[in-house]
């Protein structure tokens, strides 16, 4: 599959993304927030409460003002400052809870969208995997579940306990004067329609300096991995002069981006101001008129200045809540994704399904794979790459499939893997067809070695294990021995035990190469698939893995996908794929004989084979 | 040039910014005195328009406020002490927006700079450099610990800066009030900076514990994503949902534990906070009943109050933040202090098109990278590929590094002459010296005086200006990197280019023609605008090779280096392309590297490479008569080995 089309599939799909979903996406939240209701209905009650008391502590200083500091008296000042103490601590004890719930709210929506993105991607079939490149899919399971989870505790717990403040507040001010509380509520609109336009600009903004400094990583990339290219062609000065032009444009964008929010922050706080100055002017003239008193006066004061900031906090809120619709949505298509190639009901009652399998209905697999009048197009494909296909492989026998790089060889393959269903036909397996049987079930007897060998973090033994559970030691070692890498192992400082790295980078090719078969030998599958390295290896390791490709395909009905023509001469049946297409088969005499395309390709790499096999026998002199 | 500390290469950084960021910080002390002036407003309002006490202003300014008219007037005109608060307001909101913006102009310039200098170092830094450091771990130096720098001083320093002189003024003012309340209210002070440097200093590591904790759960979720066919045909789905739940719930363990800690942190900062404000409210009003200080004072004083407690519960955390940036200067201090290829100062530009004679030339790679480690060790920190996202290349670099070492001399007392416009075949197996020969030759590694002399012309290689010297020897590498860019521009990427920086497509495809690209470009339905590189259509390694040799061949340069450059192409297009290139190009010099004797076979001189030594050296025919490894080979590849009849 070509991967680089679908990057740019991705980015169509992004663009398309940027809308609000009905209800801001909740409804389609609701399975993930529901276990936690009681929790977050406690937690926004905490959270108005504490905003209720933020919004009276000026009620303390107006009381200060107009009964100690006017009377000139000090009588109640320990009941005051009792009741000072008892909120203070209510409210401290009240943050506290509502903080660390909203921390567990947080991180339980986290994870449960992270286990269900995760458990429902395990049963996708391959064809998301081949139209949706890793990075994409994996920042849904990693990066998407974080900012909902944020989204449903912070954010909404930001915008409750602001509106209560602002609510409180209110009616606080309306409580005490009404028409100056008037006044200055004309006020809000103008914030939140200014915090409004601002924050759509910068949002944009901030989408495009992402994009330059993902490009700047990138050109730092180019800079290290083609240092060799840059010097031989002597083109530093070209490149440095490129990178600058990237630069420059970063520093521009994040000035103008600051420009924006630097703008709606100074005017923000000038409307404050001026809510403070209408407050000194209208309750000043009400106070020398005696109708006001200072304590009111100062309460007013301190309301008007306390107020803008929670409404800009508001409109800024809401705005990211906005920006995260586009998580929502590519998590939800991601859970709404349904996989093209699942058991029926009637074979999950039988032999149970992915995660719960029914192992005691699973009959014996022996090998015997039939097409039967297949007829193939890819989901995303157009054209038939398979038409009436019949292929018959008898328990025990190989089949070659060569081609050139990109010609559709991993077709057949995948229909025998079940990674993708075909269009028209049967695949029969010991003659019942395989779409009766569980996916589960034929996949418990398939041996996969990649193109690229792939291992999984972890020790040596827990790789190995992956090809059979309940192995014991003694079993692995004798697969280890079996295809030569028995001695890799026991090199190892901690044997079975070592670490093999992430994605086993602390092993060389070869090793890894020979692990993966000594993993797919363990589980002893009856349908052994060979998707051959590309990578030069070194000849000593070549020829252990041609020996251990020997010992693991006896009795085995093996498919193999080769690059390498001279290590399938012997198979009992060739495929040459080009275009898609199946274009010869048989035997190697049998299409040597022939002349065509396989004819072509094989002398074709012959040179290649002679001239490097020349050398070290030269060299051997 | 060297850093020896941390704050002179920070200072180098800061070339260019530095003036912003002063001016910044002059812009928030603006604000800040601005912000001071309201609560002295509404004191004066309160205390000598409101309630007929003295006015504590200055002199000058109650001289104003008689010419405005004194009290009475005021009294009856509140709305100039609104029109004052609105034009301070005013003022203050240019200066904030100002001390923004030129913040961060600061900071960018900064990153700017940053960026820069260090993308350039690093492009100057010699090969032996690259092969030596993981890709991922650079570019991580260059990214994120330049991102912590630039938070560093745009943002912790300057806030710093910044909550100084807001705790400085806030306390002025409040000194002159009253000195003995200002003292009351300072008591928790503190308590506050203490408490909130010595938590953010503990919490940090329990972050990079949940940090770590997270790349495991990302790593897992990554390799079941690539690994996928592995995970499905061996049906172990149920392992891995279960792997990632287990590595899922410790994680979000951990981060609700942490929520606790911090939940537990601000909910008692707020309590020491709140405590603050109530003893100055409490004590103020105390003063207050006895006289000490008036109404409009306890308004004022309990303004700044709240003005400080914010800087001084910031302080805290600033502090403790502010050490972690030492180990990101570190870690940019590595980079910027590798030493990089320099040119001696009276290095020439010398005819290139001349006979280039190898002299008892010996080389091992022991000896260099000791070099490069000489300057690691200083530092303290040498990369930590701690972070496994290394690049595939730079793995493959590290991997070939190790095989040389081991073998300790790649070349041996190698001496040839290839004399000007002719060509020199070199044959030979895996690691026999053969890419190393012609990377000396380049100059890519540099040959230790003692290890023998190239010269072309009769002139040292080390006495020529490296730019020079590349630009004048084409270099056809075996993996040859091509850049995210269009084929058109990858090919003219070294070409010179017309006034407006292009370079003619002519030039491009008649390259691309002797290079026999041009068939293949064709293909493809944008053509010569393909977009190739990380980003774009991936090309065989086929084609990649034949666009890095387009690439070579657009400047015609004297000297051609093909390091088995052919190997990805089949027989025939590699006949194809030498036979364009000798029709095309006939006095230049060629060295060509290869496998094939097909490929070598017609040079006017072979050399046999075994470990580092020549082994032969002739003609074709002449190799062939010898019987050695050449014949050997030749007869191994179906060659036609016998010599032709003289007779």
């Amino acid at each position: 599959m070509n991967n680089d089309n679908n990057s740019k599939v991705n980015k169509d799909k992004e663009k398309n993304e940027f809308k609000t979903l009905p209800f801001l996406g909740i409804p389609k939240l609701l399975p993930y927030i529901k276990p936690y209701k009681k929790l977050i209905i406690q937690m926004m009650t905490l959270g108005m409460l504490s905003s209720l008391a933020d919004s009276a502590y000026p009620l303390f200083n107006q009381y200060a003002i107009n009964n100690f500091i006017g009377k000139g008296t000090l009588q109640g000042l320990s009941a005051f400052i009792a009741a000072y103490i008892i909120i203070l601590v209510l409210q401290t004890i009240d943050n506290y809870i509502t903080v660390a719930m909203c921390g567990r709210v947080e991180m339980n929506v986290n994870r449960d969208l992270r286990n269900a993105s995760f458990s429902h991607l395990q049963e996708l079939s391959l064809f998301y995997f081949n139209t949706n490149n890793v990075g994409y899919i994996h920042a849904r399971v990693m990066s998407d579940s974080g900012k909902i989870g944020e989204m449903v505790a912070w954010r909404f717990m930001d915008i409750v306990w602001q509106l209560s403040y602002i609510i409180f507040v209110l009616i606080m001010m309306l409580a005490i004067n009404w028409k100056l509380a008037l006044i200055i509520f004309a006020l809000i609109p103008v914030v939140v329609v200014l915090v409004a336009i601002f924050q759509k600009k910068l949002l944009a903004i901030n989408r495009k300096i992402r994009e330059i400094n993902s490009k700047i990583t990138g050109n730092f990339n180019e800079g290290i991995t083609g240092a060799s290219s840059i010097k031989t062609l002597v083109v530093e000065d070209k490149i440095q002069e490129d990178f600058e032009k990237d630069t420059g444009k970063m520093r521009r964008t994040a000035v103008k981006s600051v420009r924006y929010s630097a703008f709606f922050t100074a005017i923000v706080t000038l409307v404050s101001s001026l809510a403070l100055a209408i407050v000194l002017w209208y309750g000043g003239n009400l106070s020398v008129e005696g109708l006001m008193t200072i304590g009111t006066i100062s309460v007013f004061a301190s309301y008007a200045l306390g107020i803008m900031e929670p409404i800009q906090n508001i409109v800024v809120t809401i705005s990211e809540v906005i920006a995260i619709q586009v998580n929502i949505e590519r998590f939800t298509r991601l859970m709404e994704t349904e996989s093209d190639v699942s058991d029926r009901p009637e074979v999950i009652e039988k032999y149970g399904d992915t995660f719960n399998p029914k192992k005691e209905n699973w009959e014996e697999l022996k090998g015997d794979i039939e097409f039967k009048d297949i007829t193939f197009c890819y989901p995303d494909g157009e054209e038939n790459v398979l038409e009436h296909f019949n292929l018959k492989v008898p328990q025990g026998t190989s089949v070659a499939i060569v081609g050139e790089t990109g010609a559709g060889k991993s077709t057949l393959v995948n229909l025998v893997c079940r990674f993708y269903k075909p269009t028209k036909g049967q695949i029969l397996i010991d003659g019942h067809d395989a779409a009766d049987r569980s996916i589960g079930w034929l996949h418990n007897s398939i041996g996969y070695v990649l193109q690229t060998p792939h291992l999984f973090s972890g020790s040596v033994r827990e790789n190995l294990k992956y090809g059979k559970e309940d192995a014991t030691d003694e079993e692995i070692w004798k697969a280890l021995d079996l295809v030569a890498a028995g001695d890799v192992v026991r090199r190892m400082e901690k044997g079975l035990d070592s670490d093999v790295g992430e994605g086993g980078n602390l092993l060389s090719t070869g090793e890894k190469q020979l692990l993966s078969f000594a993993r797919a030998i363990l589980s002893d599958p009856r349908i052994l698939i060979l998707d051959e390295a590309t990578a030069s290896i070194d000849t000593v390791t070549e020829k252990k893995i041609q020996n251990a490709i020997k010992v693991m395909t006896k009795g085995r009905t093996t498919f193999a996908i080769a690059h390498r023509l001279s290590t399938i001469t012997d198979s009992d049946v060739i495929l040459v794929v080009d275009d898609g297409r199946i274009v010869e088969s048989g035997t190697h005499e049998d299409l040597m004989l022939a002349g065509g395309r396989y004819y072509e390709l094989f002398t074709r790499q012959f040179d290649d084979l002679v001239v490097n096999k020349s050398i070290e026998k030269a060299l051997a002199h | 040039m060297r850093f020896k500390t941390r704050s002179s290469m920070v200072l180098f950084f800061l070339r260019g910014s530095m003036h912003f960021f002063f001016y910044g910080i002059i812009g928030s002390l603006m604000v800040a005195f601005l912000d001071m002036i309201n609560p002295k407003i509404i004191q004066y309002t309160v205390d000598y328009c409101i309630d007929d006490k003295e006015s504590k202003l200055p002199s000058y300014m109650n001289f104003i406020m008689q010419q405005l008219g004194g009290r009475e007037v005021i009294r009856h005109n509140l709305g100039y002490i609104a029109l004052t608060i609105v034009c301070i307001a005013f003022v203050a909101a240019v200066f904030r927006y100002l001390s923004k913006v030129f913040n961060t102009k600061g900071a960018e310039k900064l990153v700017e700079t940053m960026r820069n200098t260090l993308f350039e170092h690093i492009l100057r830094l010699p090969y032996s450099w690259h092969s030596e450091n993981h890709t991922g771990d650079i570019i991580q130096r260059c990214t994120s610990d330049v991102e912590t720098i630039k938070n560093f001083l745009s943002g912790q320093l300057v806030s710093f800066f910044r909550v100084v002189i807001m705790i400085s003024l806030a306390l002025y003012f409040m000194f002159s009030i009253n000195v003995k309340l200002s003292l009351i209210a300072m008591i928790l002070f503190p308590v506050l900076i203490l408490y909130s440097f010595f938590f953010h200093r503990r919490i940090g590591s329990a972050f990079k514990k949940a940090d770590e904790q997270e790349g495991k759960l990302s790593a897992i979720a990554q390799e079941n994503l690539t690994g996928v066919r592995i995970v499905r045909a061996f049906g172990r789905e149920q392992y891995e949902k279960d792997k990632f739940t287990s590595y899922n719930e410790e994680y979000t363990r951990m981060w609700t534990h942490l929520m606790k800690l911090l939940s537990a942190f601000w909910a008692s900062n707020d309590l020491i906070s709140g405590l603050q404000v109530m003893i100055v409210t409490v004590m103020g009003a105390v003063f207050s009943v006895h006289g000490h200080i008036t109404a409009g004072e306890f308004i004022a004083f309990v303004s700044y109050n709240a003005m400080l407690i914010w800087p001084v519960r910031m302080l805290g955390r600033i502090i403790s933040e502010m050490s972690k940036a030492g180990i990101s200067i570190d870690r940019v201090r590595y980079i910027m202090n590798s030493a990089v290829e320099e040119d001696a100062e009276d290095a020439i530009e010398c005819p290139i098109d001349r006979d280039i004679v190898f002299d008892n030339v010996s080389y091992s790679f022991e000896k260099n990278s000791n070099d490069e480690n000489g300057i690691d060790s200083e530092n303290g920190n040498v990369s930590a590929p701690d972070k496994a996202e290394s690049d595939e290349i730079s793995k493959n670099n590290k991997s070939d590094d190790k095989d040389k070492s081991e073998n300790q001399e790649i070349l041996k007392d190698v001496s040839f002459t290839i004399k000007s416009g002719t060509t020199l075949g070199i044959l030979g197996g895996t690691g026999s010296g053969k890419s190393t020969l012609m990377y000396l030759l380049d100059r890519l590694y540099d040959l230790p005086k003692e290890n023998g002399t190239i010269t072309i012309g009769g002139v040292d290689i080390r006495k020529i200006k490296r730019s020079w010297l590349r630009k004048n020897l084409g270099f056809v590498l075996q993996e040859p990197y091509l850049f995210s860019r269009t084929l058109s521009e990858n090919i003219g990427i070294a070409a010179s280019s017309d006034d407006k920086g292009l370079v003619s497509m002519d030039k491009i495809r008649h390259a691309s023609k002797i290079a026999a690209l041009d068939e293949s470009v064709e293909k493809f339905p944008s053509g010569y605008d393909t977009f190739v590189g990380e980003r774009g259509v991936t090309l065989s390694g086929g084609q990649k090779q034949r666009t890095a040799i387009a690439q070579m061949l657009i400047e015609e340069p004297p000297v051609m280096i093909f390091d088995d450059s052919l190997s990805a192409v089949d027989t025939q297009t590699d006949a194809r392309i030498r036979k364009a290139l000798s029709e095309n190009i006939d006095d230049a010099t060629v060295i060509l590297i290869s496998h094939r004797i097909m490929t070598l076979m017609h040079a006017d001189n072979i050399i046999v490479l075994d470990k580092g030594r020549i082994v032969e050296q002739g003609t074709h025919e002449e190799l062939l008569a010898k019987k050695g490894i050449y014949y050997t080979c030749a007869k191994l590849q179906g060659l036609d080995v016998n010599p032709p009849k003289e007779a």
